[in-house]
């Protein structure tokens, strides 16, 4: 038969059938035959080899988070697959689309402790959406079809291949067809019309509404909907961090980012809210602090796509199954036109305190050493909101994702669940290949620079595009924060030596600069945004620093701080 | 939080790896699994799982949840011991020169209603089906002659409700996929 192929050859057209033109990878021993036949497909997939397989696990979360695409990487067995785990356990926690293809020896050797074997199903198993072994050539169209049905359905996740190096050289017969159907997983549950009757009349009858918005807005591309349901019933609208710029920043309703450094406005409201319209969120612990104590006064309504979400955190009193764009679309007829002008001024109170206390002394200082917020702010300012934005993982990130500005949906990357430190910087190179007309910035640490720091070989080989912003403090900032409010500023392990930022980026041929003070920002900025390339400011910012507002971990709203000193609620 | 007894039953695709995954959910609450029994079920190609675990009612529901959100898992469900009809084999091995010189043999046996599967001159095997209580005292009563082995299942269960729930899913997965390639 002349449509007999080789394995990889089988696996290359399979991920072409599944549209996909970017993959990050690192090649090795296990998988050389299929980046042999990569070879023969250099026109129609674009390979962008990293310089650690972590930094591909991140890189297709910035290109899958930017794009709505799913992200593809390639790596081989053992090492190779081991330092892949923890961008797929970031993918899982953050609902991440993404197929993972690692090499594994050959199938007679499984079992033996051959060279680079590694149980890869057995570790992957507990953080991906699904993991499965291909032994034989003849299971790559079926397992590959599967994969990206699972990854990109429902709420996405990680998906692991792991292909054994026999069936990536036997022949098989070449026959592809997507997959549309498992029958124990079903990714589009039908809306039940009782759930949205249910959760319409709470709405209608609600006088004192709030939206809580995630990422699943963002995943089921229901950003227009959303907004057409919150001005219908004139609903204030927040925001989980991952679910950033699922609404502008400018709109009247936005009232912020909800949680731990999130808007004194959006948390001191859930507790008054008489309904919580949580969207595609799943009440993280850094959402909610003590759940004991959070919603005091709400019924709760849950819209996920996630069954196991529900009552999961906190106890609903109505839930709709089903992903966000459906079920808000089902809702709209049956919502009523509302006004809930008082209610919504209620938050103009609470953001002129926080304008006053915690934004203005951050954003406009007169005079000390720069702050991480004011150098935010002016990026932002910058790019008139039209960027798109990817953080590492602390207090840069929690600046960042406070004080950028978003028009557009999709504009945030960053790691939210796991916390991942080092994610940033190959996120922001994937975000790049994954929106190649926009323009990224990226906020990072001196610490989590220096997790992923490799990757600016990346950037230095394919002249990718991002604006790196160092946020330099000589501290594990956020860490330190928590060192100096909860134990006793003993300031363990966080002090940082570090080396000279531009001359590293010098050694990448990458475009960067030293800001000491406030007087050079607004140019170094300039110069970094006009310059057709990749660009680094390291940013001298003050040692201590700290995130404000912030409600401590497992605590209540209640225990809001407005700074070191200041609670905003009397005890 | 009380702790019950719950017995968890889960309806699978016969595919390698899913003992794993189930257990790791167990395991991740670090909830002891107590019994579990493995085997194709009425349905073909479909398998069962019968677990049984001390737990909070909280704790299952999510549990049980998070078990189903597996891929190929297709159902789980969980049950106290009052929703269903449940059993369990034990065999003891014990030395038969004790075993003959015990004057109420046949009593013991008509008792517990335990079956004699094999006799050879050195031991015997003893087969007892029942709940655990039931196995335990057997075991007591056997223990004074100096049992050699002893093992017991893991418990197996049907429900009983008048409703198959898992009958109804496979036939509501016929309709779904009939209409998605329509």
């Amino acid at each position: 038969m002349d449509n007999m192929i080789k394995g990889a050859e089988a696996l290359i057209k399979a991920l072409i059938a599944e549209g996909v033109d970017t993959i990050f990878g690192y090649p090795g021993g296990a998988i050389i035959p299929v980046f042999d036949c990569l070879y023969d497909y250099k026109d129609q997939i674009n390979h962008i080899l990293v310089r650690h397989e972590q930094g591909a696990t991140h890189a297709a979360e910035g290109y899958a988070r930017v794009s709505g695409r799913t992200g593809v990487v390639f790596a081989t067995s053992g090492p190779g697959a081991t330092n892949l785990i923890t961008g797929i356990s970031d993918a899982m926690m953050d609902s991440t689309p993404m197929v993972v293809i690692t090499g594994q020896c050959a199938s007679e050797s499984l079992g033996t402790d051959a060279f680079q074997e590694t149980d890869v199903i057995g570790i992957t198993q507990p953080v991906t959406k699904w993991s499965y072994q291909i032994r034989q050539a003849s299971d790559i169209a079926w397992a590959v079809a599967r994969a990206f049905y699972i990854a990109s359905t429902g709420r996405p996740g990680p998906v692991v291949l792991d292909f054994a190096k026999n069936a990536q050289i036997e022949k098989t017969e070449w026959k592809y067809e997507k997959c549309n159907y498992i029958r124990s997983y079903n990714p589009y549950p039908k809306l039940n019309p009782d759930d949205i009757a249910t959760v319409a009349a709470m709405i209608n009858a609600a006088e004192r509404p709030m939206i809580a918005a995630g990422q699943g807005v963002a995943i089921s591309g229901a950003e227009a909907q959303l907004i057409e349901l919150a001005e219908k019933a004139d609903i204030p609208v927040t925001n989980t961090l991952l679910g950033l710029s699922t609404i502008p920043s400018s709109h009247p309703l936005n009232k912020g980012m909800l949680g731990m450094h999130g808007n004194i406005g959006a948390n001191h409201h859930t507790l008054d809210c008489d309904l919580f319209i949580a969207i595609g969120m799943r009440f993280d612990d850094r959402v909610t602090g003590d759940t004991k104590s959070y919603l005091p006064k709400a019924k709760v309504v849950h819209i996920d796509i996630d069954e196991s979400e529900f009552d999961k955190n906190i106890t609903t009193d109505a839930h709709i199954h089903g992903d966000a764009k459906t079920a808000i679309e089902a809702l709209l007829p049956l919502v009523n036109e509302a006004k809930h002008s008082e209610w919504i001024a209620s938050f103009n109170q609470c953001d002129e305190v926080e304008r006053e206390k915690v934004i203005n002394p951050e954003l406009f200082p007169s005079d000390g050493l720069l702050k991480m917020g004011e150098v935010v702010n002016r990026v932002a300012e910058a790019t008139n909101g039209d960027a798109i934005l990817v953080t590492d993982v602390g207090q840069n990130q929690m600046f960042a994702s406070r004080y950028f500005k978003y028009s557009k949906p999709r504009s945030i990357v960053t790691s939210g669940g796991l916390g991942t430190m080092g994610f940033g910087l190959p996120a922001a190179i994937g975000a790049a290949f994954g929106a190649p007309d926009r323009t990224v910035c990226f906020f990072t640490g001196d610490g989590g620079i220096q997790m992923t720091i490799e990757e600016l070989g990346v950037i230095l080989q394919y002249g990718v595009k991002v604006k790196i912003i160092i946020l330099n403090n000589n501290y594990l900032g956020m860490v330190r924060q928590w060192q100096e409010l909860f134990f006793n500023e003993r300031y363990s392990q966080t002090p940082m030596v570090n080396p000279d930022f531009v001359a590293i980026a010098k050694a990448y041929g990458i475009a960067a600069e030293d800001v000491e003070n406030r007087s050079q920002l607004n140019d170094a900025i300039k110069r970094m945004l006009n310059h057709n390339g990749s660009y680094i400011l390291n940013v001298n910012i003050e040692p201590n620093g700290l995130v404000f507002p912030m409600i401590p971990a497992g605590k209540s709203v209640k225990a809001l701080m407005l700074d070191a000193n200041t609670k905003y609620y009397a005890d | 939080m009380e702790q019950t007894l719950y017995t968890i039953t889960v309806f699978t695709e016969n595919r390698v790896g899913l003992l794993n995954q189930i257990s790791i959910i167990f395991t991740r609450r670090k909830i002891n699994i107590e019994s579990l029994s493995v085997s194709p079920s009425s349905i073909k190609g479909v398998h069962k799982f019968t677990i049984t675990a001390y737990t909070d009612l909280d704790t299952i529901q999510k549990l049980t949840k998070q078990i189903e959100k597996r891929i190929d898992v297709l159902r789980a469900y969980f049950y106290t011991d009052d929703e269903i009809v449940y059993q369990e084999i034990a065999l003891f091995k014990v030395p038969t020169e004790k075993l003959l010189a015990e004057k109420n043999l046949e009593a013991i046996i008509r008792r517990n209603n335990a079956r004699i599967l094999e006799i050879t001159p050195t031991y015997t095997v003893v087969e007892k089906t029942g709940h655990s209580d039931e196995t335990e005292a057997l075991f007591n009563e056997f223990n004074v002659y100096g049992i050699s082995q002893f093992v017991r299942s893991g418990r197996v269960a049907v429900t009983k409700s008048d409703i198959e729930y898992v009958s109804d899913f496979i036939h509501e997965q016929r309709l779904r996929k009939a209409h998605i390639n329509e």
